[in-house]
């Protein structure tokens, strides 16, 4: 086995995913052949060297179906010799991309990947691609299918967060995403993302509300209680049968916001890098994708990272940084429950509650938001773990270099 | 041929009427199916057919679906699921002969048209249906555990939308013609005498008549929304499960038959559907649901129970004594029921309070279109409040529904004794005293009877009929002929304590209380309760009964030197404690086990856990489940051997219709038979190992399972 390394990484911007967002003008095999381009500009690749393309993506329906990671490599001037795959672990898509391209590189089935995701939600609606889960009536019965919402409503009921403390955790991920762009940390990573005619559509995020305080949050309404009194609720208290009452405590300001975006990253062995005289930026220690209660679905992130660190040989407090992502403030909060791990060492620079969550593509932005946070710290380790639908979560550690 | 009536009119158009002999309505036999099949691939070879029309050659009806016995039967039989699947293929095929025939072919539906005989419909290609408000059609496969097995799923998901379709499929409630029309599942309405003619006329206009989904191209509506949440599947889903709790697997396999079929061609479609019937064909659940609900209550209603040989006797007058909540009901039915009722109480004020409660509800059933305006005046001039006991001069049954104490009944019969004729009945309508010892303040204990009905009587079908010791035959059998006067149920026990359904009721709810003395987290008793399909929580239905009462009631037990048995001598001190240390006697009285905010949902009283204390290991779901399934379940049984219950259909019929015993179980006693009883005696001694030895079964219990012996001995009733 050899070493798989990061050699690169870089995101777009994330654009409001709604028809007035700065990127809803812009196809997603746009956004993640803009990235692929960078990559290549950035590091002078010669793209014939890269043995594959793997891309997230949770909605492969439509412009977003069939195969964006062949298709972004010959739109981006990729060599034609550059084949490419489409994966869709939901939420830990692109997480998982980077992991399987880690591990063809660490088999020495692959010189270099290139590794990423990509979602326009704003022009592929999540769940717009369907699917057994919501629609096949014996799936959707037996896996108790409940809406995510729900799940992180149940959460806070079970572990008892207070609407006072999912508010507060979404207003503190506002000011570090907003302290993190404001001191330049995301600059060397965040690649703007241009229409046909070159001009820059959109080079900062654009879901963020830096200043928000917990009395405008608290001034939201939760946005589950309509679907759980359509029955969502008493579907997921027969799976819980000791909630009495699912308090919702969720709004859009203390979820994950709903954004496009594509992400990338650069991996390769040490011999690629060599050759080409790249500087190999961090290494993948390891990865682990586990499955979880279906209904709730969003209490992965904890075992995971668990099984991962100690098959690692590593506990929590070898750990300097994590970025656990913030599909909903119940899913850190549970996270750092479980864990023992304090907030000042998770999503140091925010997360997708302030900045947004293109599903397939988020990820690996949060791989390169960890490295990114290593070497301006001086940190060793990142652990990276996102929840995935239908109950699954994915964890990648990697270790600068 | 033995069920059709054929004839080619001058124009080549064949009219097939259907006539199954012996029945007033038609039903789709198989026999019916096989005639059909024969006579429709010899009309595919007859040129001098153009067209056909099917209709029916009785005075009503269409065909009013499947022989529900017969399936019963069937299951009973051991069907194999293979060979459940070729009965629907058998129906399926000749649907699709029909649809595929080459010619057109027109349905004449001149009245109820339902299961298999709107099925057979939806595989013509034109169906006229008559404006008479009795013509309803519909699916109602769904009422018991079964789904429409002859392509109904698919065609009429195909036909008016799944989105349309799914209603009609999932809860089975037929539809009025113009309904049927605006639904597009028939194509035209017409007066019933121009039904054939209209049906005829559309044939000789389309001879190249063909259904849509086998045109070349034809996609179902739904097809491109069909695998998303926001398309026509996901919210039924949603519903269904939320409803069915996972006991009842009709809504599910209905469910599939949609969601799979209508993605594929009509042929691949039926035969999805035909796997789910198998599934649900060899189901207890539909066999419970058809048994119980179906055939015994059919029979109960039919007076099965009745001693022979008495003449049936119509009541014009009763009186009723007590203007309560109880006694106002029964002379609403009464009333409805077109008897003259003297309404009784202490006061002319109480008794008139309780006709104007009755008018307002009267009032409400004509707002909501349910009853005109003339029949509701009608039922209420039938009614007359009094305080005088002379007013009951020409009643010709009493029955009393004052407080449950023995010195007010005593009080009260004694007074209607000086005033009612002398052959009157007298009947008590009691929860809880027994009737033989009310029966002894009666002058003649033979025509004394019990008579206890359900809250709220307008709408609660069953009576349970008390039969004392001294009860006569013909009392009985007259008070049998005035429950079936009224319309209800009628299941018969003979005198116990509690009778029957007090009885099980009770331990339903003790079996909650001693639960919460187990430690066990309140809100997880509900849930398993609810899951395992009672309507409520056995502590909310104890804060509706009022926990005061219960506690009374308890005392008069005591007093009356009942049985210790019959002293509800585990569960009563929470009772207690709950009324008189706590000060939460119930809904009523202001809060009892739940807390009834005035602008928010009811919630369990968190000072339960300060008195019952929440274990930290609580027990599996399943296992309350059973608790509160089997407790109920072996009082059923101690009642059979007690003589409470003689019949099997009585105990299944007053659980599910009287105090919500799930009817997925058939009832009380299908709930042990379905089991198997050797299955049930050995899960019960393990609860008794775990939760005490009221789960043991009985020596006569165990005797019977070592026997093999079941409760009910035929497919169909006791």
């Amino acid at each position: 086995m050899t070493d798989a390394y990061i050699y690169d990484h870089v995101r777009t911007p994330r654009g409001k995913g709604r028809a007035d967002g700065a990127l809803a003008q812009i196809t997603p095999i746009q956004l993640a052949a803009q990235t692929l381009a960078a990559l290549r500009q950035r590091n002078d690749l010669d793209t014939a060297q890269i043995d594959d393309v793997i891309l997230g993506c949770v909605a492969p329906i439509g412009e977003q179906g069939a195969n964006l990671g062949r298709l972004a490599a010959i739109v981006a001037d990729y060599s034609e010799g550059v084949p490419g795959q489409q994966i869709n672990r939901f939420c830990a898509s692109a997480l998982e991309a980077v992991n399987l391209a880690a591990a063809l590189v660490a088999a020495g089935q692959a010189q270099a990947v290139v590794a990423g995701g990509v979602e326009s939600m704003s022009r592929t609606p999540m769940g717009g691609d369907g699917g057994p889960w919501y629609a096949d009536p014996q799936t959707n019965w037996k896996s108790y299918y409940t809406p995510q919402g729900i799940g992180a409503d149940l959460i806070a009921t079970l572990d008892g967060y207070s609407r006072e403390d999912v508010d507060r955790f979404a207003v503190e991920s506002q000011r570090r995403a907003a302290q993190a762009w404001d001191a330049g940390y995301f600059a060397g990573s965040v690649v703007p993302v241009c229409d046909v005619i070159g001009e820059v559509a959109l080079a900062h995020d654009e879901h963020m509300r830096p200043g928000s305080r917990v009395e405008d949050l608290g001034r939201l309404k939760p946005a589950f209680v309509a679907m759980g009194a359509a029955g969502y609720d008493a579907l997921a208290q027969q799976r819980y049968p000791r909630v009495e009452r699912i308090e919702h405590v969720h709004t859009g300001g203390n979820s994950s916001g709903i954004v496009d975006g594509a992400s990338a990253v650069l991996i390769g062995s040490r011999a690629f890098g060599e050759r080409n005289g790249l500087r190999p930026r961090g290494r993948i220690l390891g990865f682990q994708s586990i499955g979880s209660e279906p209904t709730i679905m969003l209490t992965g992130p904890a075992p995971c990272s668990a099984k991962l660190l100690q098959r690692l040989g590593l506990g929590f407090d070898d750990i300097d940084l994590f970025e656990v992502n913030e599909a909903f403030a119940s899913v850190v909060l549970r996270f750092m429950r479980e864990t023992g791990v304090g907030h000042e060492r998770v999503n140091v620079n925010g997360g997708s509650i302030a900045m947004g969550h293109p599903l397939g593509a988020t990820g690996a932005m949060l791989l390169g938001i960890a490295l990114d946070e290593l070497e301006r710290r001086g940190g060793k380790r990142a652990l990276i773990t996102l929840c995935a639908a239908a109950g699954m979560a994915t964890a990648t550690v990697i270790e600068r270099l | 041929m033995e069920t059709l009536k054929y004839q080619v009119d001058g124009d080549g158009v064949a009219l097939v009427g259907i006539d199954v002999p012996g029945r007033s309505l038609n039903i789709l036999t198989p026999q019916l199916q096989r005639e059909l099949e024969q006579l429709f691939a010899w009309i595919a070879g007859d040129d001098a057919v153009k067209g056909v029309v099917i209709h029916s050659a009785k005075a009503r009806g269409f065909i009013a679906g499947a022989d529900l016995m017969e399936l019963v039967q069937a299951f009973e039989r051991g069907t194999s699921k293979s060979e459940a699947r070729e009965q629907s293929a058998y129906l399926q095929g000749l649907t699709r002969r029909i649809e595929t025939l080459g010619k057109p072919v027109a349905t004449a539906i001149g009245g109820l048209a339902l299961g298999g005989g709107l099925e057979l419909a939806l595989a013509t290609h034109y169906r006229v249906l008559s404006t008479d408000p009795a013509a309803q059609v519909g699916l109602p496969e769904v009422t018991v555990g079964l789904l429409p097995g002859g392509g109904g799923t698919q065609r009429l998901s195909r036909l008016i939308g799944v989105a349309k379709a799914l209603p009609l499929l999932l809860e089975g409630k037929p539809v009025a013609p113009q309904q049927a029309l605006e639904l597009g599942i028939v194509d035209e309405l017409a007066e019933p005498a121009q039904l054939l003619e209209r049906a005829r006329a559309w044939v000789l206009a389309n001879p190249e008549a063909r259904q849509p989904w086998d045109r070349k191209g034809w996609k179902p509506r739904d097809l491109a929304a069909l695998a998303f949440p926001h398309g026509p599947l996901t919210a039924a889903i949603l519903q269904a499960h939320v409803a069915s709790r996972g006991n009842y697997p009709a809504p599910l396999a209905i469910l599939s038959c949609v969601g799979e079929g209508l993605v594929t061609d009509i042929d691949t479609g039926l035969r999805i559907e035909r796997n789910y019937f198998a599934q649900l064909l060899t189901d207890p659940v539909a066999r419970n649901l058809i048994r119980t609900q179906f055939i015994n209550k059919s029979a109960a209603e039919k007076l099965v129970r009745r001693p022979r040989g008495f003449e049936t006797r119509k009541f014009a007058r009763i009186g009723v004594l007590g203007a309560g909540q109880m006694g106002a009901g029964i002379a609403q039915v009464a009333a409805a029921a077109g008897i003259e009722v003297t309404l009784l109480d202490a006061s002319q004020t109480q008794a008139e309070a309780a006709r104007e409660r009755i008018a307002a509800d009267l009032a409400r059933s004509v707002a909501r279109g349910r009853l005109g305006q003339d029949k509701a005046a009608a039922i209420l001039a039938r009614i007359r409040p009094t305080a005088d006991y002379a007013a009951l001069a020409e009643a010709e049954l009493v029955i009393e529904a004052v407080f449950e104490d023995l010195a007010v009944k005593a009080e009260v019969t004694g007074k209607a004794v000086a005033a009612m004729p002398a052959d009157a009945l007298f009947a008590s309508n009691t929860s809880t005293l027994p009737i033989s010892r009310l029966a002894a303040e009666f002058p003649r204990p033979a025509d004394f009877i019990g008579l206890h009905f359900f809250s709220p009587v307008e709408r609660m079908p069953l009576v349970e009929i008390i039969r004392g010791d001294a009860t006569s035959d013909v009392t009985l059998a007259q008070a049998m002929d005035f429950v079936g006067q009224l319309r209800k149920t009628p299941i018969l026990v003979n005198d116990s304590p509690g009778f029957f359904t007090s009885r099980v009721f009770g331990s339903f709810v003790d079996e909650g209380f001693l639960m919460l003395k187990d430690g066990i987290d309140p809100v997880l008793v509900e849930q398993a309760a609810r899951q395992a399909g009672m309507p409520v929580g056995p502590l909310a239905v104890a804060d509706e009964v009022s926990l005061e009462l219960q506690f009374k009631v308890n005392r008069q037990a005591i007093e009356l030197g009942l049985d210790q048995r019959f002293q509800r001598a585990a569960a009563i001190d929470l009772v207690r404690s709950m009324v008189h240390d706590l000060g939460r006697p119930g809904r009523r009285g202001g809060g009892g086990f739940y807390e009834y905010p005035a602008d928010d949902a009811k919630h369990l009283w968190p000072g339960l856990a300060r008195h019952w204390p929440v274990a930290a290991e609580q027990p599996k779901l399943e296992e309350l489940r059973l608790r509160l399934l089997n407790i109920q379940a072996l009082e059923a049984a101690c009642c059979v051997e007690e003589g409470v219950i003689d019949a099997a259909a009585d105990a299944d019929l007053g659980s599910t219709l009287g105090i919500g015993f799930p009817t997925w179980t058939g009832g009380v006693l299908s709930y042990i038979d379905t089991l198997g009883l050797p299955g049930f005696v050995e899960q019960c001694d393990q609860l008794a190992e775990r939760w005490g030895e009221r789960f043991r079964p009985s020596p006569w219990l165990r005797q019977r399972a070592a026997s093999g012996e079941t409760f009910h001995r035929s497919s169909v009733s006791a």
